[in-house]
Parts: C-alpha cells; sequence; structure tokens
C-alpha cells in the first residue's frame, strides 16, 4: 500500500476546474514532485493533502486513512510554505519548537530535538536570533527544520527555493537532497522550474490545467515524454509536423513534410497514417560542414537562423529546407569564445536513429 | 528648493499658531497667580492645590477615568473581533457596518443612542449608558487599526501554526495576537483618550446623575472662567497626549513592519 493515495480528487472553483480527476500514488520515503506551469492545480492539490482545502469530490488516504474531514493540526502532514511564514515574534529555536509544544512533548526531548535539528541544518547557534536577523537562505533552512522536527508522515514543500537567487538555490537542492536521505521522510515537492524537478525528485507528475500529464521518473519524462505538453514543457525540443508510413516492433519510418524520410525509435501505441510530431532535444542533434557526410541515416541540410551562447554551450537554431527550425547544441569545450558557425552557414543537421520520439497529439 | 518656499513656511507656522497658541495660553494661565485670567501676574500651583481640594470635580474625574476604562476595554475586546472578522470573512457589510459610527456625527449619535435608551429600552441614564455609547463609537476605531496590522501580514503564518499541530484557539493564543498586539494596545489607548474627553455623546447619555468630567468642565465655565479650570484642561491634555503618543508609536511600529516576516516586533511575544 502507497504511504499517500490521491484518488479520483476533483476540485472546482466556481465553474473554473483547478484539479480534474486526479490520481496519484506516493510510496513511503519517495521525493515526489508535482511540476507544472502556474496555474495546473499543483498547490491546490497539495493544500487539500495540508488539510487547507477540501476536494469536491474524491479520496486523500494516508497510510489508508481518508484525510477528508480531518482538520489540518490533526494530519500528520507539516508544509513548508513558499514564504518560509516563521513567526516572527518567536526565536529560531522557538521556531522549531513549536510543533513539538503543540505534541506535547517533555521540555527536555524539545530540547534535545531542537538543537539536533539546528545541527542538522548548519545552524547550531543560532537558537536565539529572530526571523528577521536571518538571510533568506537561513529561513529556508529554520522552515526545513521546523517542518521535519516533529518526524511528520509527510512533508509538503510549496515552491520552496522560488525566492532565492541562483546560486543558493543550487546549493539548497543539494542540502535538500541529503536531507530527504538523511532522515527519510517523504517529501511531496511543489514547483514550476523543470530543471529543480528533474535534479530532486525520485519521481516527478506534471501537471497541466488541472489534470496529470505523466508520472515518471526524471530521466524518463525527459527521455520518453507521453505527449506534446509534457516534451514542450521539460527542457528545449523541437517539433516538426510527421506522419508515420511504416510501423515495427523495432522502429518507425515517418515522413516529414517537405523534408524526406525519418527513423524513429518504435512506439507501442502507434499505427501507420498516425500523424503527429516528431520531437528531438538539442543535445540529440549534431551539427557539421556540409563537406563531412554525415554517416548517420537521419541527416538533412538547413542554414543557421541564428544561435545562443550562453557559456557552457552554444544553441543554434538551423532552418531546414522545408522551413522547419531545428535546435543543436554544441558544447564549448575548448577555450575563449568558441564559434563554430555564424549566421547564414550551410550545414548538415543529423541525428541518431534511436534520437528523437514520435509524438500523437498534432501541435 | 532646498530649504523649501518661505511662503509656504509662513503659511505653515500661521497654521500651527493658530492650533497651539490657544492650548498654551490655557496651560500657562494654569500657573499664573491671579483669579482673572487677563494678565500675567506670577507662578503660582495655588489653582492645582484648589483642584485637588474640589471634589465635585474629583468625583467627576473618577466617573471620567472609569467610564474610559470601562468603555475602552470593551470597545478593545469587541474592535478586535470584528476586526479579526472583517479580515478573515469578505463580506462586504460587515467593514460597512462596523466602521460606520466613526464617520458619523456625534450629535446624531448622540441622539440616536439617547432615543433608543429611553424609548426602546426604557433605561434609566446614567453610568451604564455612558458607559455603552462610548464604548459603540470606539469599536469602529479599534477595528481599523487592528485591521490595518492583519492586512499587512503575511497570510500563511497563521496556516504554519494550523499545520504545525495548533488547534484554532491555539494559533490564536500563541501566534495571532502577539502579532496583533501593538494594534490592540494602540485601540485600547485610542478608545481611552476619545472616551475621557468625549463631550456630546456623554452629554446626551448621561442623565441627570453623577457629574462627569468635560460638563463639569463646561458647567464651571458658565459660572466664571477660573483659572481651576485652566489646570483641569492642562491636566486632561498631558494625559491624552501621552497616549496619543504611545497609540501613533505602536500603530506606526505596526505598519513600518509591513509584512510582520520582514521586521517583526520581538518584544509582542516575551
Amino acid at each position: 500500500m502507497a504511504l499517500l493515495e490521491i484518488r479520483n480528487v476533483t476540485r472546482r472553483f466556481g465553474s473554473y476546474t483547478a484539479v480534474d480527476n486526479v490520481s496519484i500514488d506516493v510510496e513511503a520515503g519517495e521525493f515526489f514532485t508535482l511540476l507544472g506551469p502556474s496555474g495546473c492545480g499543483k498547490t491546490t492539490l497539495l493544500r487539500m493533502i495540508a488539510g487547507f482545502d477540501l476536494p469536491d469530490s474524491g479520496q486523500i488516504l494516508l497510510d489508508g486513512k481518508d484525510m477528508v474531514g480531518i482538520p489540518p493540526e490533526k494530519r500528520p502532514v507539516h508544509t513548508v510554505f513558499q514564504t518560509y511564514a516563521l513567526f516572527p515574534h518567536m526565536t529560531v529555536a522557538d521556531n522549531i519548537a513549536f510543533p513539538l509544544k503543540m505534541a506535547r512533548k517533555a521540555p527536555q526531548e524539545i530540547k534535545k530535538r531542537v538543537n539536533e535539528l539546528l545541527e542538522r541544518v548548519h545552524l547550531p547557534n543560532f537558537g536565539n536570533r529572530f526571523p528577521h536577523e536571518l538571510s533568506g537562505g537561513q529561513k529556508q533552512r529554520v522552515a526545513f527544520a521546523r517542518g521535519l522536527v516533529n518526524r511528520p508522515r509527510l512533508l509538503l514543500l510549496d515552491e520552496p527555493l522560488g525566492a532565492l537567487d541562483a546560486k543558493l538555490r543550487e546549493e539548497m537542492q543539494i542540502e535538500l537532497i541529503n536531507l530527504q536521505k538523511e532522515i527519510g521522510i517523504t517529501f511531496i515537492f511543489v514547483t514550476h522550474a523543470q530543471d529543480e524537478a528533474l535534479a530532486l525528485s525520485h519521481r516527478i507528475a506534471v501537471m497541466n490545467r488541472g489534470n496529470v500529464e505523466q508520472i515518471d521518473e526524471p530521466s524518463k519524462i525527459y527521455s520518453a515524454p507521453k505527449n506534446h505538453f509534457v516534451a514542450d514543457f521539460i527542457g528545449k525540443i523541437s517539433v516538426m509536423n510527421a506522419a508515420v508510413m511504416e510501423a515495427t516492433p523495432s522502429h518507425l519510418k515517418l515522413a516529414i513534410e517537405g523534408l524526406g524520410e525519418v527513423t524513429a525509435p518504435a512506439r507501442e501505441d502507434v499505427e501507420v497514417g498516425a500523424r503527429g510530431v516528431l520531437a528531438i532535444r538539442p543535445e540529440q542533434v549534431r551539427i557539421s560542414h556540409p563537406s563531412n557526410e554525415s554517416q548517420l541515416k537521419n541527416h538533412f541540410r538547413g542554414k543557421v537562423h541564428d544561435f545562443l551562447y550562453v557559456g557552457d554551450v552554444t544553441t543554434y537554431i538551423v532552418e531546414l529546407v522545408n522551413g522547419a527550425y531545428i535546435e543543436a547544441l554544441l558544447p564549448n569545450s575548448a577555450p575563449g569564445r568558441a564559434k563554430f558557425f555564424e549566421v547564414d552557414d550551410e550545414v548538415t543537421i543529423s541525428w541518431r536513429h534511436d534520437a528523437g520520439i514520435f509524438l500523437n497529439d498534432p501541435r | 528648493m532646498k530649504r523649501g518656499n518661505p511662503w509656504l513656511w509662513s503659511a505653515a507656522a500661521l497654521v500651527y499658531a493658530f492650533l497651539y497658541i490657544p492650548l498654551i495660553i490655557v496651560v500657562l494661565y494654569s500657573f499664573n497667580d491671579s483669579r482673572l485670567n487677563a494678565e500675567w501676574v506670577g507662578f503660582t500651583l495655588f489653582w492645582y492645590k484648589a483642584l485637588f481640594n474640589n471634589t465635585e470635580m474629583l468625583l467627576a474625574a473618577r466617573n471620567s477615568l472609569f467610564i474610559a476604562v470601562c468603555a475602552s476595554f470593551c470597545a478593545t475586546l469587541l474592535g478586535t473581533m470584528s476586526g479579526l472578522a472583517i479580515h478573515r470573512y469578505k463580506l462586504k457589510v460587515l467593514p460597512v457596518l462596523v466602521f460606520t459610527p466613526v464617520a458619523m456625527p456625534e450629535i446624531l449619535l448622540g441622539v440616536s443612542i439617547l432615543l433608543f435608551f429611553l424609548q426602546v429600552l426604557n433605561f434609566t441614564l446614567g453610568m451604564v449608558s455612558i458607559i455603552i455609547a462610548h464604548t459603540t463609537f470606539c469599536i469602529g476605531f479599534v477595528a481599523i487599526i487592528v485591521r490595518a496590522r492583519l492586512q499587512g501580514m503575511d497570510e500563511s503564518i497563521f496556516e504554519a501554526a494550523r499545520d504545525l499541530g495548533a488547534s484554532p484557539w491555539q494559533t490564536f493564543r500563541l501566534v495571532t495576537l502577539p502579532l496583533i498586539m501593538p494594534a490592540v494596545v494602540a485601540g485600547a489607548l485610542m478608545s481611552f483618550t476619545l472616551s475621557i474627553d468625549d463631550f456630546v455623546i456623554t452629554f446626551f447619555t448621561k442623565g441627570v446623575g453623577e457629574p462627569i468630567l468635560p460638563i463639569q468642565i463646561y458647567t464651571m465655565i458658565k459660572v466664571a472662567v477660573t483659572p481651576e479650570v485652566n489646570a483641569i484642561s492642562t491636566l486632561l491634555m498631558l494625559l491624552t497626549l501621552v497616549m496619543i503618543i504611545i497609540a501613533t508609536r505602536l500603530e506606526s511600529n505596526g505598519s513600518s513592519e509591513g509584512s510582520a516576516k520582514t521586521h517583526p516586533v520581538k518584544q509582542a511575544a516575551k
């Protein structure tokens, strides 16, 4: 039995359906992420798990027990809020002690646990400070400590890293992974940042307009997106209209309008004649001088339309003969600002026969 | 424009002079060694001594203090509750109901409360009716101050308390109340000052019984303006001033914190 079972949960606000018949199972010890653009229903779902909102229909089971109707303070679930929500009139130690006091733990135990958690989040001498005396990252750590101190069955994290700058964010991501590993508490993490979701999670549920589009491990979500939305939302991807010419257990043959034939990995649910898109990640696309004839099956001529230098890599946007655009990534491993191609350069674009993916829903 | 326009400065000076010179004169003449408020003779504390031997005046002061304490206590309790309710339940009619008495002309309030007591309730006027009347017009002030403070706060603080195991009552006692305390105290002080020097509503609701300070002062002036009036006015002014200063301090502390999370009042909880 899963630790948390969300069964057919629906939540409407007037005529707007925020969460539409969603079912998710979260296993004990998992780092589970709800990922989606703003307004996709992820926060509403989180609030229903915490008990701040009630589903219009469906069940939320924790350890097999229905949580609907149980107030937030009676649920073994704690939340780390986006704004941290530290009590401004209490010291750091009192903030962390709060859930233990509410659970009527003995004073010695409270003291011990608070000190333990302060150590764990690397703030051992901060117990007597007030929240306004802390930096953003420190407040964040106190919020984690306060959420974890009473060992909830489930810790909910509502975009907790959203307010931090990029460098601090990366640091906190690593700390968060370690914290979860050490303490072993199940995390449900809400974010709209796909890189964060990929880096942190054991599994990700990609949400869109109140629906779950795909639940999978990060690598599966990235390399085998189920549909166009998931492919587009996670990372960069180029798409071209395609029709299935041949479907075998080993591969698909696709016809790309105005370009020709390409080979793509097989998919079970696809039949000959189906229309859709071929989606391909920039790092799977090779870009080379037209003189180097490519050994790969899938190769086409194109012209550099634009490029984007971002330090470690350069992304080239190449216009193909049929007018479609495809992105190719080239690592800048050589010192200095590498620039292999200029705008309007003739290039050859190629990719392996097992790269790219055919997605059923047309654009 | 670093120094500002001299015309503006002199206009401002005139306005302040108009406001404060009469007050300064009242205070000065309370120390004047003369029965008449006409010319300065010499310094004396005689009028303050006379005041403290005036039993009628002392009784009036005692009554007024009693009324102010009771009314501000009731108004703070009810006003804090309304402030919280207005903030939590987004009913449009609630703020209108609570805040209207603040803007209403006092004479209207006085008359309506008088008629309500006499004709509807058939109530004997006296201390109790004054306390009730003062409470009604102070509730709005407290509610406005409390609500303003709540509006500046991060809503998730209260959710966090529930989330971490506090019942609604514990959340109020341990989180909400300490955080709104500066506003509650400011509201109480404001109510106290409004009550202690209120004339119009008191006049309508006092009946014929006990002497009340502002009315007593008015009666004294009708007979003769002695420096004793100046003395009691000075004391009243001092009391009001102190309370107003404390109240505005607390209030501005509250609002400058904005969202309480960035700059909290630590002493509130301790």
